[in-house]
This record gives structure tokens, C-alpha cells and sequence, in this order.
């Protein structure tokens, strides 16, 4: 007995060990430099705009959400580095990518006293968060929710996206498309039980008839049957098929262009942001994507001055290379930076003062960033941005411009 | 008087500290609540916390009293949540009144879960052995696939509903008119709900759920109920009708759950069939093993302390799970301890009499 008790108290030391840890670890992108933050400020320009960020840390979809909270500090620490009036505060909670938890992420955030939210990163937390932020005056912009009701749900004022809505990356692909292949046969394969995919495609579709585009097959599958693509991959082979639209994640993606290669069967294939990460993508043999096209705003090897600089950044700090969704949250922290500048916001304003005077001005804004293809992002009072969408092309294992 | 609670039976004091420890509890929030004193995480919790409450007391009816393994409960709790989201924002126009419309959304999500219950109950109870287990994780599956196919939406003209089974269709295959509402949108589920659930209201359901359930265990169904868990042969040959008593039991616990289902899904503007999946079954399993299988208070108490857990963990950030799986495995080797057990029983002498089930 007094042995098992002996084990279990090491067992919590080092768990308790290892949690404080991590409190120091990972306060590294998030915590500490918000305490520092404030260090810094209270001597500077008396406070700074606490932001925050809501996205999943942990679990299936850490990866975007991690990128998001490291390339905001990117950009915070180079905003507050400037030294100038506008000094802001990031914390960051995690919501798991779970409506529920994310709801609570958003109460801890506004219990901290919250000014600003970046997020949420992806969609189905935000549908919970954005109606209690529309309520709670809190101006939101999110830097990958890409679903249409995030900015229209409940009739709300206060939601701005920095990338593409789904019925945006739907219908551009379809234009891309339509300019670029006149006479394609299309098939398009997408996951019917998920909205990203179910809403591009939906739009993508409408598009396509509107243009009297040749859409020849439709195949669907599910979170259950990703593995096996087969039965759909030879539907769209016999329909005749020569470009096939894939608006799904880069995952299943990597399933298909195996199988399509192992049947010997090579469509065009096309690819909306969600194929960001096929080049990375586990058991996959990279010189398959070779040649597949994808819509997507970001290019980690772009070669403009801003790309080069937040790319090395993020290496240097992160030891990885940025995927899109960081990109977005960079850009979203330095809208964000143009707008209270343009509205003239101070940091001990209350959020429904800063809210009401940014909504005011995001209309007018025009900013340049790195997910905007050297064109300017503007946003129209609904919420959704507009900006040139950029199709690349895999060559050589790196995005090149077509 | 002072005789009326001697005579009584320690069950029954146990019963009654449970309904007084519940609306204690409810006060005191209450009453700091209109200090505030309780800050928003806090607030925020309390509404998902009544309906995971009403959860776990149901989900003992099954596992602890009726001595079945339901791995399914989270799929009664979606049929409840999602026929309360389409009742409460069907009748908006109707009803402008949000109690009432809260009240009939409760009322609507147990009818339904009732039913699915006795469906999916009729032919596994009269089974032996694990196989409720087995279907009832099946049957979440099944309504979480349904549900991801359904399209609802309601206007002037009544409640339009399409199957989306093979992908063809979308939300204008309802033909919807102008002023229409689309309530649930396939798998992207119902979003943009009422948020009308309050915490009066989970209140008032946990403390239904408490009498239905604990009226139930005392009454001579509820003895009967015990007497298949324990012995099924022996309650066969005194004459119970040992499906029947299943039934009740089994259908009971479904209503509950699809009751705190549509308190749930009524607290949320966004609610997708993929939220009530077989993790959230496992979880309400968590809650009610933790509190003890039988033990309706130690339900209500695990249930809070576990869902409040990761939120009050959160500043120790990555590792906050990990932190979570710890304090659950301590949890359940100190209330095995035998040491800890006769501590506890020489702090509190009559403790052997608390264990109900025992």
C-alpha cells in the first residue's frame, strides 16, 4: 500500500512538474510575451488593446491554430516594437475546434478583459462565438472562419473575415476555371458531411450552371469513408471526366491523387485552400501533386519582401514553414492595426466604443497584405473581404504561379 | 415533527438532502450572481452544466439502477436538441412569449427521445447480455448520420422537412417562401437558435428530472427495476415482467436525456449533429461512474466538478488533459481506498447508511 501511495505521489509530482512546464513553454507564444507586453507598455503609453485569440492548440486541428496564435504575435511584436501609440496585448485561449469549449475560451477571454477578438479559427466554433461577440459589442475579425453565416448570422455588424467565404472560394474557382479550362469536363468529389466542403461546392455548382460549365459526375464521401476513393475516382473516369474539383481538406486529397495514379487515371486536378498542406501531408509521395492546380491566397514562396520577411520570422521562431492560416492572422493583426489608426481609438476605451468606431471604418479601409496577391483588401459592411484569388500550380514540389 | 425525521428512513433523508443540496446551490449562485460576483465563465457554464446534470442522473437510471450499458445517451440527448431547436424556432411567430416556447421545446424533446427510446429499447431489452451496450453505440451513430442528411425549415405554410440522403439537395429543394426560416441546415446543423435556455430553467429540469427519477427508484417499478439488475431469474419467477420494467426504465431515462438535450441545443446559437457523438456519450458515462453508478447525488456532484475541471485547468494550458486524466484516475483509487473509506466513515458515522445501492 504505502508503496503504491509512494507512486502516485512521484506520478503527481512529475505531472505537476511537467504542467508548470508547459504554463512556461508555451507561455512563450502566448502568455509571457503578453506579460511583457504589458511591462513594456504601462511605461510606454499607459495600456495596451488586449486582443484576443480563440483557436484550436490542441488536438485534431492544432496545426492551424497554432500557426494563427504565432503569426499574430508576429505581427504584435513588430506592431509594438515600433514603439508608437498603438500598443496591443495578445492572450490566447484554446477551444479545441469544439463549439462548446469555444464558447467558454470567449467568457475567459472577456473575463480577462478582452477588447478585441482574432478569431475564431475555424468555423463551426465561430457560428457559437460570433452571436455572444455581436451581443457583448466586441469587435471580431477572423482570420480563417471562412463560412458565409459568420459574418451573417443574427444580422451582425461587427464580424470581419480576412480570407475568402466558402460561396466566394466556390464560385472564384468556378470562374478560374471556366477562363483557364473553357471546355473542361468536370467531376468533383467532395465531403458531404462537412459544411467547408458542402458550402464551396454548393456555390461552386450554382456558378458552374450560371456559366453552362459540363459538370459530368458528382461523387460524395464521408468522415468515415476517407480511406477508399475508388469507386467514385472510376464513376468520374467512365463519365469522361478530364479536370476534377476537390473542395476538401488536403488529407483525403492525398487519398485521391494515390489512387487516381495507382488506376492510371490523370484529370486536371483542382484544389481550393483546404489542399494547402498536400505537400507535407503523411504516407503521401509529394511528386504525385505535381501539376495540381489549387485556389489558395498565400504562397510561402512568394518572393515579395513581405512573404520573405514573415516567412524567415516565423522560422527562425517556430522552426516551421507558415501555412496560410498564419498568413491570414498576420494580416488580420495589421488590419486591425490600420483601422484603429484610421478611427482613432484608444486603448482604455471600452470594447463597445472601439467596436462601433472600427465598424465605421473598415468599410474605408484598403490594406495590403501578405495573403491579398500584391492587390489591397477591402471589405464591404456585411463583413466578407474582397481580394484577387490566386491559383497556383505544384511544380517542382514548391506553388508556382501559372 | 422532530419524530416525523427520526422515523424517517436514511434513504429517504438522502433523498431529501439531495433535492435541498440542489436548490441550496441554486440560491447561492443566484444570489451572486445578482451581486456579481460570478464572472463569465462562470455564468457561462451554468446552463451546459444543468443539462449535463439532468444527463448524468438519466443515463444512472440506466446504467446504475436498470444495470444496462448504454453507450448511445448522447444520441437521445441530439434527438431531443434538435427537435426542441425546430419546436422553439417553429413557433416563434406563434408563441412570442420565450418561457412558454422554452417550456414546449423541453416538452417536444422528450416526446421524441421517448419514442426513439422505446423504438430502440422494444427489441434489445428482450436481449441478455451486452447487446444494449452494442446497439445503443450504434444508434448514435445512426442519428448522428441522420441528422447530418436532415433539412428543415418552417414558413407560413408549415414545417418543411427533406431527407439529404444522396447529397442532391440543398436548402432551396424546400422551396421555402420568402419570410421562411431555415432551422437545420444538414451538416452544418441549426444555426442561428434562440438562445432562450436560462439558468432558471436547467434549474427547474434537474429538479423534474431529480423527482421522476428518484420517485421512480422508491416506487414498487423502481424495486422491480432493482430486482432484474440484481437477479433476473429470481424477479422472472416471482412474475415480473421483466421487458416491461426494462422499458419503463430505459424510455424514462431517454426522455430525460432528450429533455436536458433541447436545454442544451437551446443555450447554443450553432448546434451540430457531430457534437453528440460517442465521446459525449463516454463523457456523461465518465460523470456517472465517478459519482458512483446508483448514487444520485454523487452524479450531480461529479458532474459539475468534472465539466468545471478543464475550464478552471486552463492556465496550465497543453498539459491542462493530461492534468484532467490524472485527477479522474486519483479520484478513482481514493473513493476504492479502503483507508480513505473508513477515514471518511469515522468523519461521518453514518456514511455506511448513504450508500444507497450497497
Amino acid at each position: 500500500m504505502k508503496k503504491k501511495l509512494l507512486a502516485l505521489a512521484l506520478a503527481l509530482t512529475m505531472a505537476l512538474s511537467l504542467a508548470a512546464c508547459g504554463g512556461g513553454d508555451s507561455g512563450s507564444n502566448a502568455d509571457s510575451t503578453g506579460e511583457t507586453g504589458t511591462e513594456e507598455n504601462s511605461g510606454a503609453s499607459g495600456t495596451a488593446f488586449k486582443v484576443g485569440v480563440i483557436g484550436p492548440m490542441t488536438g485534431g486541428a492544432a496545426i492551424y491554430g497554432t500557426c494563427v496564435a504565432n503569426s499574430a504575435q508576429i505581427a504584435v511584436d513588430e506592431i509594438n516594437a515600433l514603439g508608437g501609440d498603438i500598443q496591443f496585448d495578445l492572450m490566447v485561449e484554446d477551444d479545441v475546434n469544439d463549439a462548446e469549449t469555444s464558447l467558454n475560451a470567449y467568457n475567459a477571454l472577456m473575463d480577462d478583459g478582452m477588447q478585441i477578438l482574432v478569431g475564431t479559427v475555424t468555423t463551426t466554433p465561430a457560428l457559437n462565438v460570433v452571436p455572444q461577440a455581436y451581443e457583448d459589442r466586441v469587435f471580431t475579425i477572423t482570420p480563417s472562419a471562412s463560412g458565409d453565416d459568420v459574418i451573417s448570422i443574427d444580422n451582425n455588424d461587427n464580424v470581419f473575415q480576412i480570407c475568402f467565404t466558402d460561396s466566394n472560394q466556390g464560385s472564384r474557382s468556378a470562374q478560374y476555371i471556366n477562363e483557364h479550362f473553357p471546355d473542361a469536363k468536370i467531376a468533383i468529389i467532395y465531403k458531404n458531411d462537412d459544411q467547408y466542403s458542402i458550402g464551396i461546392r454548393d456555390n461552386f455548382k450554382s456558378e458552374a450552371d450560371a456559366r453552362g460549365m459540363s459538370i459530368v459526375y458528382e461523387g460524395t464521401f464521408t468522415e468515415a469513408s476517407q480511406t477508399d476513393f475508388n469507386v467514385q475516382l472510376a464513376a468520374a473516369q467512365s463519365a469522361g471526366a478530364d479536370l476534377l474539383f476537390l473542395p476538401i481538406y488536403y488529407t483525403p486529397a492525398s487519398v485521391i491523387l494515390t489512387q487516381a495514379n495507382a488506376m492510371g487515371y490523370a484529370p486536371t486536378f483542382f484544389g481550393v485552400d483546404g489542399m494547402d498542406g498536400i505537400l507535407t501531408a503523411k504516407n503521401f509521395d509529394p511528386s504525385l501533386a505535381e501539376g495540381v492546380y489549387l485556389l489558395t491566397p498565400f504562397s510561402a514562396d512568394a518572393q515579395d519582401e513581405m512573404t520573405q520577411n514573415f516567412v524567415s520570422k516565423y522560422q527562425e521562431a517556430y522552426g516551421e514553414i507558415p501555412n496560410q492560416f498564419g498568413a491570414d492572422a498576420y494580416d488580420a493583426i495589421y488590419t486591425l492595426y490600420q483601422a484603429i489608426q484610421a478611427a482613432g481609438v484608444t486603448a482604455d476605451m471600452s470594447n463597445e466604443e472601439i467596436c462601433d468606431a472600427l465598424i465605421e471604418v473598415m468599410p474605408t479601409l484598403a490594406v495590403t497584405g501578405l495573403t491579398s496577391a500584391g492587390s489591397e483588401m477591402t471589405w464591404d459592411a456585411s463583413g466578407a473581404v474582397s481580394k484577387d484569388p490566386t491559383a497556383v500550380i505544384i511544380e517542382n514540389g514548391t506553388y508556382v504561379t501559372p | 415533527m422532530k419524530s416525523y425525521f427520526k422515523n424517517m428512513k436514511t434513504i429517504t433523508k438522502v433523498d431529501y438532502a439531495t433535492y435541498l443540496g440542489v436548490i441550496l446551490a441554486f440560491i447561492v449562485v443566484s444570489v451572486c450572481q445578482s451581486q456579481g460576483l460570478v464572472n463569465r465563465s462562470v455564468s457561462g457554464m451554468l446552463v451546459p452544466i444543468c443539462a449535463y446534470v439532468c444527463m448524468s442522473i438519466s443515463l444512472n437510471l440506466t446504467v446504475g439502477i436498470l444495470g444496462e450499458l448504454s453507450l448511445g445517451h448522447a444520441g437521445f440527448m441530439s434527438v431531443g436538441a434538435f427537435s426542441g431547436i425546430i419546436a422553439a424556432m417553429g413557433l416563434q411567430s406563434a408563441i412570442p412569449n420565450d418561457l412558454v416556447r422554452m417550456v414546449l421545446a423541453l416538452v417536444v424533446g422528450a416526446f421524441f427521445a421517448a419514442i426513439v427510446g422505446f423504438i430502440v429499447g422494444i427489441p434489445v431489452l428482450r436481449l441478455r447480455g451486452d447487446y444494449l451496450a452494442i446497439v445503443t453505440l450504434a444508434f448514435g451513430e445512426i442519428i448522428k448520420d441522420l441528422i447530418n442528411c436532415l433539412l428543415v425549415g418552417w414558413d407560413e405554410n408549415g414545417l418543411h422537412i427533406a431527407l439529404n440522403v444522396d447529397g442532391t439537395k440543398s436548402m432551396s429543394s424546400l422551396g421555402l417562401s420568402e419570410n421562411g426560416i431555415e432551422i437545420i441546415k444538414g451538416a452544418q446543423g441549426a444555426t442561428g437558435n434562440a438562445r432562450i435556455a436560462t439558468f432558471t430553467m436547467g434549474f427547474v429540469l434537474i429538479m423534474i428530472t431529480l423527482i421522476v427519477v428518484l420517485n421512480l427508484i422508491r416506487s414498487r417499478t423502481g424495486r422491480a427495476v432493482m430486482a432484474i439488475r440484481d437477479n433476473r431469474i429470481a424477479a422472472e419467477s416471482v412474475g415480473i415482467n421483466v421487458t416491461k420494467y426494462k422499458l419503463i426504465a430505459f424510455v424514462t431515462s431517454a426522455a430525460l436525456a432528450g429533455a436536458a438535450g433541447a436545454l442544451f441545443g437551446l443555450n447554443y446559437s450553432n448546434v451540430t449533429a457531430v457534437q453528440f457523438d460517442f465521446n459525449t456519450s463516454i463523457l456523461v458515462l465518465v460523470y456517472v461512474v465517478l459519482g458512483g453508478l446508483g448514487n444520485i447525488w454523487g452524479s450531480i456532484i461529479a458532474t459539475v466538478v468534472l465539466y468545471v475541471l478543464p475550464e478552471a485547468l486552463r492556465q496550465f494550458s497543453d498539459y491542462r488533459m493530461l492534468v484532467y486524466a490524472i485527477v479522474l484516475i486519483l479520484v478513482m483509487l481514493a473513493t476504492n481506498n479502503p483507508q480513505v473509506r473508513t477515514l471518511l466513515g469515522r468523519i461521518i458515522p453514518r456514511r455506511k447508511g448513504a450508500a444507497i445501492d450497497e
